[in-house]
């Protein structure tokens, strides 16, 4: 059965640290960064590697600068 | 054969809108100049040009649909009358701040508040020295005639897309009332939609690929940019002074003493000139009819030759202010006027002159 | 085959989601959290999916969105306090086959603009009305709106909307909706993914629907606004369902027969 797997690309120097992104991942997997991106926001991050590509952080992004992708694999 | 009708001025003006190619009124009735919606509903300009005509729900409303309109790059108008006319100078001022071309007609009646519904010229001022928020100037038509009522629609259309201006006819309720007969010329076509993105560059009319996108927008945050703006402004209206003045002399050749009054004024000295050279007294008219620019060299040129000005206004005085202005103080100017709605009768005027500068004879020519 | 890296995930083949072109480079002025970045995004989207930019024209308003212009890539013109739907009727009475739509708040649309809603609803005017509402006026730094909730706290009304004195919140999208001129009126919200879809699907229809001529589609956005509510942007969406949506409930209000 295919399988499948995302990954998220975050435009750090965009991201404005909402946080509206963390709680809509069913997979956990973003979480704010420690550091601090140039306007001073801690920024959203990748934490494991259970991404499924399903957009919703996508989505609710407010800034628009979260980038999804989703690859199929057997 | 010419086509010669008798209108009153306020349906001289939707005619002259509709052969000029006029694309859009928006407008809210109000005495005294509902003819012009009666008149443009009842000529079905949908059918006969493709014009759009919409009774708005205020006159705040109206003047923002001719603004969107406008940002269209579409020739558009209202008008309406004093009390009307106040509560569009939001828009007005949003125009300015864009520099949309469109054409305003203010039929003045008394004021202030409800004032009256008879003719007045009260609202000079608030026409030619900005009316709403903010650095502008429209330029200001002053029609004198039915026929001028007429002509003013075509006129104020080109310069208003010549200097990308608002236009204000600046008439009154008895310019708007009276019939007279209307010489009409041909009906010019209304422009196509792919002529305007051809010609008006900078209308917004949806982005295609092959320009950027066009904003209308009076807003920049940035002081030092709506500084730049703003002299930019300031530079269009020196130029339009420089090229755009209009006025009418009358037996001013050898005149010793000068009227200078516009529209329904201008006319009942038009009269007085007679009533005076029956009378011995040289005496001529200044008739501006563009109001801004005003003919500031003109009334210097005269200010010179002539040994009193009496400014005639059926206000309590606010284009004398320019005259005044024109003048330099090289000669006496005094002001004559009726309020409420009154029109001042030929020898009432006359009489006023002769008193202020023959019987008196207070003021002299002092170089 | 195992899983693939990271680096094989992230190739423009794999790309499932990104912000559409139809935004501008510019980054967006609003505060972090806020709806509006999301509505805009909506809004472009669905523009640039039906392939509408060269026949779009957007009204901005005056108030937080003021800027839209910067943000959206289309042809737009900024309106007067309130005038948006006289500025869309003037643009779409002289075009009639173009998109043209208005995206105001809720003091531009509900208090301000009142009468050219109402009137460009009751015309039946083909036009979209984009409203965001959040129950406040966010620009001008947290004071009450025609929208803010009985007892809410504004800059105005510091200890409370005291709807004895201040009066009461205006429904004003119930109210268009009676109106025969109104032909879709939808309420959503931009908060969690499933409430995008839905909206997005809201603004589909409202887009659609104005090529048939059949009068005004208003999509209402119930939004928040952290900074003016005083909360963190997490905390005022959990607000904002617990007590905007029991009085703004979320769905369609009027759709097509």
């Amino acid at each position: 059965m295919a399988k499948v797997k995302g990954a998220i690309v975050v435009n750090i120097e965009r991201c404005k640290g909402c946080q509206i992104c963390v709680p809509t991942c069913q997979q956990k997997s973003i979480a704010m960064s420690e550091a601090l991106n140039s306007k001073g926001y801690h920024y959203a991050m990748t934490i494991n590697d259970e991404c499924n590509g399903c957009i919703n952080c996508g989505l609710v992004c407010p800034d628009g600068v979260i980038t999804v992708y989703r690859k199929k694999y057997d | 054969m010419k086509d010669v009708r008798l209108m009153k001025g306020n349906e001289a003006i939707a005619e002259g809108a509709i052969r000029a190619g006029c694309d859009g009124y928006f407008g809210y009735p109000i005495t005294p100049q509902s003819e012009v919606l009666e008149y443009l509903m009842a000529n079905k300009t949908k059918e006969r040009t493709g014009m759009i005509v919409l009774q708005a729900e205020s006159e705040v409303a109206s003047i923002h649909m001719v603004y969107g309109g406008a940002a269209a790059g579409k020739r558009v108008m209202t008008s309406s009358s004093s009390p009307g006319i106040s509560l569009m100078q939001e828009g007005i001022s949003f125009m300015a701040g864009t520099e949309l071309p469109c054409l305003l007609l203010n039929v003045v009646r008394g004021g202030p508040g409800l004032g009256t519904i008879q003719p007045s010229q009260a609202d000079y001022f608030q026409a030619v020295k900005g009316g709403g928020h903010g650095d502008y100037k429209m330029i200001v038509l002053a029609p004198a005639s039915v026929q001028e009522m007429y002509d003013f629609a075509k006129l104020g259309f080109d310069l208003a897309f010549k200097h990308r201006i608002q236009v204000m006819v600046l008439s009154d309720g008895a310019i708007g009332q009276m019939m007279e007969k209307v010489e009409l010329d041909d009906e010019r076509p209304r422009w196509t939609d792919e002529e305007i993105v051809k010609m008006h560059t900078w209308a917004a009319t949806g982005k295609t690929k092959n320009r950027e996108r066009n904003i209308i927008t009076s807003l920049d945050l940035n002081p030092v940019k709506q500084e730049i703006i703003n002299r930019k402004l300031q530079a269009k209206f020196r130029k339009i002074e420089e090229t755009e003045v209009r006025f009418e002399t009358i037996q001013c050749e050898d005149a010793e003493y000068l009227f200078v009054a516009y529209g329904s004024s201008a006319r009942v000295c038009q009269k007085a000139v007679q009533l005076g050279r029956a009378k011995g007294i040289k005496v001529g008219l200044l008739r501006p009819i563009t109001l801004f620019p005003f003919p500031y060299k003109e009334v210097k040129r005269l200010a010179k030759q002539v040994k009193g000005i009496q400014c005639i206004e059926m206000s309590a005085g606010q284009m004398i202010e320019d005259v005044r202005l024109g003048v330099e103080g090289i000669v006496g100017v005094e002001h004559y006027g009726r309020l409420g709605g009154i029109i001042p009768a030929p020898d009432e005027v006359l009489n006023v002159l002769e008193q202020n500068f023959i019987k008196a004879k207070i003021y002299e020519r002092t170089h | 085959m195992s899983a693939p890296t990271r680096e094989d995930i992230c190739q423009l083949e794999n790309e499932v989601y990104s912000r559409t072109t139809l935004l501008t480079p510019a980054p967006l002025s609003y505060c972090p959290g806020c709806g509006h970045g999301t509505a805009h995004r909506l809004i472009m989207e669905v523009v640039e999916e039906m392939n509408l930019q060269a026949d779009t024209i957007g009204v901005a308003p005056v108030g937080c969105s003021v800027l839209a212009y910067d943000f959206m890539d289309i042809d737009m013109q900024q309106a007067a306090h309130g005038r948006a739907p006289a500025v869309a009727t003037g643009i779409k009475r002289l075009y009639p086959n173009k998109f043209v739509f208005t995206y105001q708040g809720d003091g531009d649309l509900a208090a301000i603009g009142t009468g050219e809603t109402i009137h460009a609803c009751n015309r039946g005017e083909n036009i979209t009305i984009f409203f965001v509402n959040n129950g406040i006026y966010g620009m001008t730094g947290g004071q009450m709106a025609p929208t803010t909730l009985p007892n809410m706290k504004t800059s105005t009304s510091p200890f409370g909307r005291d709807v004895e004195t201040m009066g009461y919140p205006l429904k004003i999208t119930e109210l268009i909706a009676n109106l025969p001129g109104t032909y879709f009126v939808s309420r959503q919200s931009v908060h969690t993914a499933a409430n995008v879809r839905k909206a997005k699907k809201a603004i589909e229809k409202a887009i659609q629907y104005q090529k048939l001529k059949k009068g005004l589609c208003f999509v209402e956005i119930v939004s928040n606004c952290n900074s003016g509510w005083k909360m963190t942007p997490l905390d005022s969406n959990k607000w904002m369902e617990e007590n905007m949506f029991p009085f703004y409930p979320l769905g369609d209000i009027k759709v097509p027969k």
